[in-house]
C-alpha cells in the first residue's frame, strides 16, 4: 500500500461498496456461459474436429464435435457464476469453480480457434512445446524480477539486463570462437550470464548506494544497454565479419524423450531452455525453503525489521539483485546463442518487459510468474499458429498482434484487482537505510 | 593501489578546480549537478572512442560540427528536438504531482495514430489549413490524453500503479498501432500503395508550415511546444490547479485534509502528460513524417525521462535539455561519417548523462558541490513503491 493509496482510499474511492470482486468475476462467467450456450454454439461449424498429438502422417489424437464442448464450458462458467449467488454452504464451492472456470478458457479458446479455421485438426502437443519455448526469457526474466522485487528493489531494467547478457555473450562467441566451437559457445553463455551480473550490479550500487529512484536507475541500465550493445555490435561483432554461427543444439531427456507420441516432442530441447526449469525450481527451494531465502523475502517486505533481528539489509539486496541479474544474462543468451545465433540492436524486443508483466500476473511468486511467463508464450505461439491455420471470424481473420496483446490485458486487470488482485512486496522501490 | 588514490586524488582537485573557477565567472548554482553530468559523460564517451583506436577530439569535433556547424546542422538539430519537448512534458508534469508517468512511449503511439487517422480523413483537404492544422494537433492531443488518463483513472479507482499500468498500456497500444498499420485483411490505416507499413499520407492542408527547409524540416510544431512548455510553467507555478498538483506530490495525505481533491488532481495530471506526448507526436506526423509508422518514436519516451530529470522536470529547462538530446542525435551521423566512430557512442553518452544526474552523489563528490537542495530524484521524494 502506497501512501497515496491511503489518501485516495480515504477519500472513498478504493473503498467503494457495493459489488465484490468475486460477484463481478461470477458476473462475467456468467454472461460468458449464457453467450457460448446461446449464441457461439449454435454458429459455430458442427464437423467433428481434431487435436493431434503427434506430427502427420497418421497421428494419435482425440476427435471432438466443438459445439458439444463449447456448452460443455458455457454450462461450467454458469454453474461457477450461481454458486457465487448460493446459499453460504454450497458458495464455498464458488471460489473453486471460479478457478476451473478461468483454466478453462484455454481449451475453450483451442476448441474456438479450431473449429473456425477450415482446417480439420491441428498437433496441439507441439503447440505446448512451443508456447514453452517461447516462454524461457520470459520466465527467466520474471525470476530476474522476483528476485528483485522479493528483496525490495523495483528492475525495469531487465530488457537491458538481459539485452546486455544477449549482446556481450555473442561478441565474445564471435570473436574468440568464431560461432562455431561448442566449448566456447559454453563460455560464451557463461559470459552472458557474468555480464547480466555486472549490469545489474550498476543497478544495485545506484539504487543500494546512491539511493537512486529505482525506476530512474532502471531506465538508465535500459538506455546504457541499448547504446553499448549497438556500439558493440557496429565496432566489434561487425567487424569480425562474423554474422551467424554454431547455437545450442537440441537433446532429449533421457527415458522421458522415450514415451511414445509425446517423448519426443516435450523432452527434447535446448540446454538453456532445460536451464530455465531448474531455475524456476531452484528460486523457488531458495526463497521459499532456506532461511536465506526468508531473508531475501523480509527484506522486501519490512527490511527495519529484518535488521533488528540482525539480517544485513543491504547484503542481502546486493546479492540478490545480482543473482537477478545473473538469471537475465542468460535469458539474453538464449535470444543470441539459443534461439537464433546472432546478434542484432534491440534484439530482445522489450521481452524484459513482457517479463515484468509476467511477474506481475504471478502476483510475485515463483510459480506465478512461470506460469505468467507461459500464458504469454502461448498468446504468441498461438497467434502463429492461429495465421497458420487461417482461423476466420464472420470473414475477419484474427490478428496475431490481438493474442499478444490479450495477456497484457489481463495483467492490467490483474493489477487493477478485478480478478484475484496482485499486490507487491510491502518494501519495494523504498530506499533502506540503515538505523543509525 | 595507492597510484589509482593518487590518481583519483588529482581528478577530484582538477574536478574542484574546475569548480571553483565556474562558481566565481558564473552564478550557475542549480545547473552544477546537470552540467557536470554532461561533462563527465563525455569524459566516459571519450574513453570509449580512445578505445577502439580513435582520437576522441577529432570524433567530438565532428559531432559538434554535426550538432551546431551551419545553419542546416542547426536547423536540423532543433527539428530533431522538438518531439523530446512533449515526451519530456509528459514526464515533468505527473511528476509533480508524485506520479511515475512510464508511459510516454504509449502515449506518443496512441496520439501519433490519431493525429495520422484524422490528417488523413478524406474531408480534411477541402478544410483551410487553418483549421486543418489544428485539428490534427487536436486529434493528437487527445488521442495522448486519453492513453495518459486511463492509467490516472486506474490509480484512483483501483490503486493499480500507474508504473506497472503503463508499462502495460505502452506494450497493448504498440500491439494496436502494428496491427493498424500492418494488416491488410482488413485494411484498417494501412496505405495500401505504399511497400512499406504505413498509414495514409495526411492531407496537404494539415501539413504544418515549415520554417528550414533542413534535414529533417524544422517546422511550425516547435513554437507549439515552446509556448506549451511556458504554459506548463504558468501553470506550475501561477495558478491555483498548479498549486494543488505540487502539493499532492508533496503529501496526498496533507492535500487530502486540505481539501484538495486528489483524485482529479491524479486524473488530471496524467492525462495533461499524455497530452503533452500527443502533440509532440502530432506535429511529428503533421509536420516531418506525414504518414504514421509504429517505429518513428521508438525510444522517445524514455529518453523523455531522462530529459526532464535532466531539466530538474523544469519546464523551462527541459527546451535546453531537449536541445541538447536531440542535437546529439542529430549530429551523431557526421560522427560516424569522419571519424567512423559508431552512432552508438552518443546513446551510451546520453546513459551516462541520465545516470550522473540522477547519482547526483557521485557527480557531487568529484566535483566538491555542496549540496542546496535535496535533489527531486532521490527515491524518498517519489512517493509510494510499485
Amino acid at each position: 500500500m502506497t501512501t497515496v493509496e491511503h489518501a485516495v482510499g480515504a477519500s472513498g474511492a478504493s473503498e467503494r461498496v457495493g459489488l465484490s470482486r468475486q460477484t463481478v468475476t461470477g458476473l462475467v462467467f456468467g454472461v460468458l456461459g449464457v453467450a457460448l450456450i446461446a449464441g457461439v454454439a449454435p454458429a459455430i461449424s458442427g464437423t467433428s474436429r481434431r487435436f493431434n498429438f503427434e506430427p502427420p502422417p497418421d497421428p494419435a489424437g482425440i476427435g471432438f464435435h466443438p459445439p458439444t464442448w463449447v456448452i460443455a464450458i458455457g454450462v461450467l462458467f454458469l454453474v461457477a457464476a450461481v454458486l457465487g449467488f448460493a446459499p453460504p454452504d454450497a458458495r464455498r464451492y464458488a471460489s473453486p469453480a471460479r478457478l476451473l472456470s478461468a483454466i478453462a478458457l484455454i481449451p475453450l479458446v483451442l476448441v474456438l480457434s479450431l473449429a473456425l479455421s477450415d482446417n480439420p485438426s491441428t498437433n496441439i502437443i507441439n503447440l505446448f512445446n512451443e508456447s514453452l519455448v517461447l516462454a524461457t526469457p520470459l520466465a527467466l526474466g520474471a525470476t530476474t524480477g522476483l528476485w528483485c522485487e522479493r528483496s525490495g528493489i523495483i528492475n525495469i531494467g531487465i530488457e537491458g539486463t538481459m539485452l546486455a547478457g544477449a549482446g556481450i555473450g555473442y561478441m565474445t562467441y564471435a570473436t574468440i570462437g568464431d560461432a562455431q566451437s561448442t566449448g566456447w559457445l559454453w563460455f560464451s553463455i557463461l559470459i552472458s550470464v557474468l555480464a547480466g551480473g555486472l549490469v545489474a550490479s550498476l543497478l544495485a550500487v545506484l539504487s543500494i548506494r546512491f539511493g537512486v529512484n529505482q525506476i530512474v536507475a532502471g531506465v538508465v541500465i535500459n538506455l546504457f544497454a541499448l547504446g553499448l550493445t549497438g556500439f558493440l555490435r557496429s565496432e566489434v561483432i561487425v567487424k569480425t565479419g562474423i554474422t551467424t554461427g554454431v547455437g545450442t543444439s537440441e537433446f532429449g531427456l533421457p527415458l522421458l524423450s522415450e514415451i511414445p507420441v509425446i517423448g519426443d516432442q516435450l523432452f527434447r530441447g535446448k540446454p538453456i531452455y532445460w536451464m530455465m526449469y531448474l531455475v524456476v525450481i531452484g528460486t523457488w527451494l531458495v526463497m521459499f525453503r532456506t532461511p536465506w531465502g526468508l531473508r531475501v523475502r523480509s527484506c522486501g517486505e519490512n527490511p527495519h525489521a529484518a535488521e533488528t533481528l540482525g539480517v544485513n539489509v543491504i547484503r542481502i539486496r546486493y546479492q540478490s539483485v545480482i543473482l537477478g541479474g545473473l538469471i537475465a544474462g542468460l535469458a539474453g543468451a538464449w535470444f543470441s546463442m539459443e534461439s537464433q545465433t546472432r546478434f542484432e540492436d534491440n534484439m530482445t524486443n522489450a521481452a524484459g518487459f513482457i517479463a515484468l508483466a509476467a511477474l506481475i500476473f504471478g502476483k510475485w511468486t515463483p510459480w506465478g510468474a512461470f506460469g505468467g511467463a507461459l500464458l504469454f508464450g502461448f498468446s504468441r505461439a498461438l497467434g502463429t499458429r492461429l495465421q497458420f491455420l487461417g482461423v476466420e471470424v464472420s470473414g475477419f481473420e484474427i490478428p496475431s498482434e490481438f493474442l499478444q496483446a490479450l495477456p497484457f490485458v489481463v495483467t492490467l486487470v490483474v493489477v487493477a484487482g478485478a480478478v484475484g488482485r496482485s499486490i507487491p512486496p510491502a518494501a519495494a522501490g523504498q530506499p533502506f537505510q540503515r538505523s543509525k | 593501489m595507492s597510484a589509482a588514490k593518487n590518481a583519483n586524488a588529482g581528478i577530484g582537485r582538477a574536478a574542484s578546480q574546475v569548480h571553483r573557477l565556474l562558481t566565481e565567472a558564473w552564478r550557475l548554482q542549480p545547473l552544477y549537478v546537470s552540467l557536470y553530468a554532461i561533462l563527465l559523460s563525455f569524459v566516459v564517451g571519450g574513453v570509449l572512442i580512445s578505445i577502439i583506436g580513435v582520437n576522441p577530439f577529432t570524433a567530438y569535433w565532428a559531432l559538434l560540427r554535426g550538432m551546431v556547424g551551419g545553419g542546416d546542422q542547426i536547423a536540423g538539430s532543433v527539428a530533431r528536438s522538438v518531439p523530446f519537448i512533449g515526451s519530456a512534458l509528459a514526464l515533468a508534469f505527473a511528476f509533480r504531482a508524485g506520479l511515475f508517468n512510464i508511459g510516454a512511449e504509449g502515449q506518443l503511439l496512441a496520439g501519433g495514430i490519431t493525429a495520422a487517422y484524422v490528417g488523413a480523413l478524406s474531408w480534411m483537404s477541402d478544410l483551410p489549413g487553418i483549421v486543418a492544422i489544428p485539428l490534427i494537433l487536436i486529434a493528437g492531443t487527445l488521442g495522448g490524453a486519453f492513453w495518459g488518463g486511463i492509467p490516472g483513472v486506474l490509480r484512483t479507482k483501483t490503486g493499480a500503479h500507474e508504473v506497472i499500468s503503463t508499462i502495460m498500456l505502452n506494450s497493448l497500444v504498440l500491439f494496436g498501432v502494428r496491427w493498424m498499420v500492418n494488416s491488410r485483411d482488413p485494411i484498417v490505416l494501412r496505405d495500401t500503395e505504399s511497400t512499406v507499413p504505413r498509414t495514409d499520407p495526411i492531407a496537404d492542408t494539415a501539413v504544418l508550415p515549415e520554417l528550414v527547409d533542413s534535414q529533417p524540416v524544422l517546422h511550425t510544431g516547435l513554437l507549439a511546444l515552446l509556448g506549451i512548455c511556458f504554459v506548463v510553467a504558468f501553470v506550475l507555478n501561477r495558478t491555483t490547479f498548479g498549486f494543488e498538483v505540487g502539493t499532492v506530490g508533496l503529501n496526498p495525505h496533507a492535500s487530502h485534509y486540505a481539501g484538495i481533491n486528489v483524485n482529479r488532481v491524479i486524473v488530471i495530471s496524467m492525462a495533461a502528460s499524455g497530452a503533452f506526448a500527443g502533440l509532440a507526436a502530432a506535429s511529428e506526423i503533421s509536420g516531418t513524417n506525414g504518414f504514421f509508422q509504429p517505429g518513428t518514436f521508438f525510444l522517445m519516451g524514455f529518453d523523455g525521462i531522462a530529459i526532464a530529470l535532466l531539466a530538474r522536470t523544469n519546464p523551462v529547462a527541459i527546451i535546453a535539455a531537449a536541445l541538447l538530446w536531440g542535437s546529439m542525435l542529430s549530429g551523431a551521423p557526421l560522427m560516424q561519417q569522419e571519424a567512423d566512430v559508431s552512432i552508438d557512442v552518443v546513446r551510451i553518452i546520453q546513459a551516462m548523462v541520465l545516470l550522473f544526474v540522477a547519482a547526483d552523489a557521485i557527480v557531487r563528490y568529484l566535483f566538491r558541490v555542496r549540496e542546496m537542495d535535496q535533489s527531486p530524484f532521490k527515491a524518498t521524494s517519489i512517493e509510494g513503491s510499485v
